[in-house]
């Protein structure tokens, strides 16, 4: 039972995370995933000690880096990423200020151990709605990507497209946190974006490729994990990547 | 006499504190070639993309239709390191019909196995010939159109401007094109106007385009060449 909890949210964030990595990639954007997942060290411990849902804990850790980033660009106006840079490093130097030893494994690269019912139906129900928000986001974001002012022209709101989403980037990390851990976001949305994009001839493609390959390489880090005993997050990343090789031979 | 399609009165245009556009006013008739020539930096980008509604204005700005097509000038367009977009979802983003987008291409002189190309994939002349036709296949009554010759070799920019005269020429197409070419000024426009933050001057091309004229508008040290043998 155990087994199959796990291997249904993680074929539900993988595909998902593969899917939203597929338009973060067409926005130069698919490392941001890896400093947000660090960003949820301070409220994956805190959930963790607590003894809450680590998604749950990370979420408000995600949104209130993303506000604190914000507010620091507008009161200092230095690069993004250098701001990012202080934010995710001074959370996760927090956290291990309060973060028990032995919990510091399952933060790091997350523990599909025990799952219940209810934060297997909590988590396919986010995954879904993550999917379609972004299914309804992704044409005009890429159209946007081509040239802003094709979107601005039809009226299009570009800023409430961002919002949404950051909004399924920052829920998408919170949920990915659980599987492979604050250390690995990055990659469960951008290797198999780049597998997709290596395979794919068009934009149908590309995504759903992405959806697929982030999926199966969840279901099987998970089996694998379930024979081996070696933990679950980074044999994800290791079969993804593998993906990834094995794409590099039949690259369009 | 035709109909006006676009008023423009008392235009300001002010971006980061700097004034792009001054008191401007002109009129579009419908069916008209209008042609904006000024030097770089003269606010011709600005004036088409307040034109259609991106950038915040003063004074009056009167459409009297809203099916406009614009296309934003080669650097505002990104080609390379997108996804894999095939120029078939190009055009569905238009949201017309399989038959809609194969008789459009096929007026532009491209086939239909283009629409399995990645739009990055797409040479510059394939590319213009794609864009003029993804611009005009929902049937637009304006087509605002910034430098579409940058960029190409005189073989290309000829394809452009015929290509472009001979969908004006089918019917009630109003354009409106910002160029450096003073060629396609003397064989295309029906007026023309002098942009060099405020109007220097606006009219048909053989009253307005004199020597005199080019030099206040472009400086001293341009060359003239009148067309007479058309």
């Amino acid at each position: 039972m155990q087994l199959f909890l796990a291997l249904m949210i993680g074929a539900f964030i993988g595909g998902v995370a593969g899917y939203l990595g597929t338009l973060m990639l067409s926005q130069r954007m698919a490392l941001v995933a890896g400093p947000l997942g660090h960003l949820t060290l301070p409220g994956v411990a805190l959930a963790l000690i607590f003894g809450f849902d680590v998604s749950l804990g990370a979420f408000p850790f995600v949104i209130l880096g993303i506000v604190l980033i914000w507010l620091f660009e507008m009161r200092t106006g230095l690069p993004m990423e250098a701001l990012t840079a202080i934010v995710f490093a001074s959370g996760v130097a927090i956290t291990f200020l309060f973060l028990p030893s032995e919990e510091e494994t399952t933060a790091l690269i997350g523990n599909m151990s025990q799952i219940s019912i209810g934060v297997t139906i909590m988590t396919l129900i986010l995954s879904l709605i993550i999917f379609f928000a972004t299914k309804i986001i992704y044409s005009k974001m890429v159209l946007a990507s081509i040239s802003e002012d094709f979107d601005k022209v039809e009226g299009i709101d570009l800023r409430k497209y961002n919002l949404v989403y950051l909004v399924c980037i920052a829920l998408m990390v919170a949920l990915g946190v659980r599987i492979v851990g604050s250390l690995m976001t990055a990659a469960l949305v951008a290797i198999p974006a780049c597998t997709s994009r290596n395979l794919s001839k068009n934009l149908v493609q590309y995504s759903y490729m992405g959806l697929i390959s982030g999926s199966l390489a969840c279901v099987l880090g998970i089996l694998g994990s379930d024979f081996t005993g070696i933990p679950t997050g980074p044999l994800i990343i290791i079969t993804s990547a593998l993906f990834f090789l094995i794409s590099l031979i039949f690259k369009k | 006499m035709s109909k006006e399609i676009l008023a423009v009165k008392n235009l300001n245009v002010t971006l980061d504190e700097e004034e792009i556009i001054k008191d401007l006013s002109f009129e579009v008739k419908e069916g008209e070639v209008l042609i904006i020539l000024g030097p770089n930096g003269a606010g011709k980008t600005t004036l088409l993309r307040t034109l259609v509604g991106l950038l915040p204005y003063e004074g009056e700005i009167r459409w009297a239709t809203r099916n406009i097509s614009y296309l934003p000038p080669q650097e505002l367009f990104q080609r390379k390191a997108l996804p894999p977009l095939s120029i078939e979802e190009f055009f569905k983003f238009k949201r017309v019909s399989s038959a809609q987008i194969l008789e459009i291409l096929d007026s532009v002189g491209l086939d239909s196995s283009i629409l399995k190309k990645r739009f990055g994939t797409l040479s510059t002349g394939q590319f213009q010939r794609m864009i003029i036709a993804w611009a005009l296949v929902s049937e637009p009554s304006v087509l605002l159109f910034d430098e579409p010759t940058a960029g190409i070799d005189i073989g290309g920019q000829e394809t452009i401007y015929s290509l472009l005269h001979k969908f004006w020429s089918k019917g009630n197409l109003t354009i409106l094109l910002v160029t450096h070419d003073l060629d396609i000024v003397w064989e295309h426009a029906n007026n023309v106007l002098c942009l060099n933050k405020k109007m220097l001057c606006y009219g048909k091309p053989r009253e307005i385009l004199t020597p005199e004229g080019l030099e206040e508008l472009y400086g001293a040290g341009i060359k003239f060449y009148e067309h007479t043998h058309r």
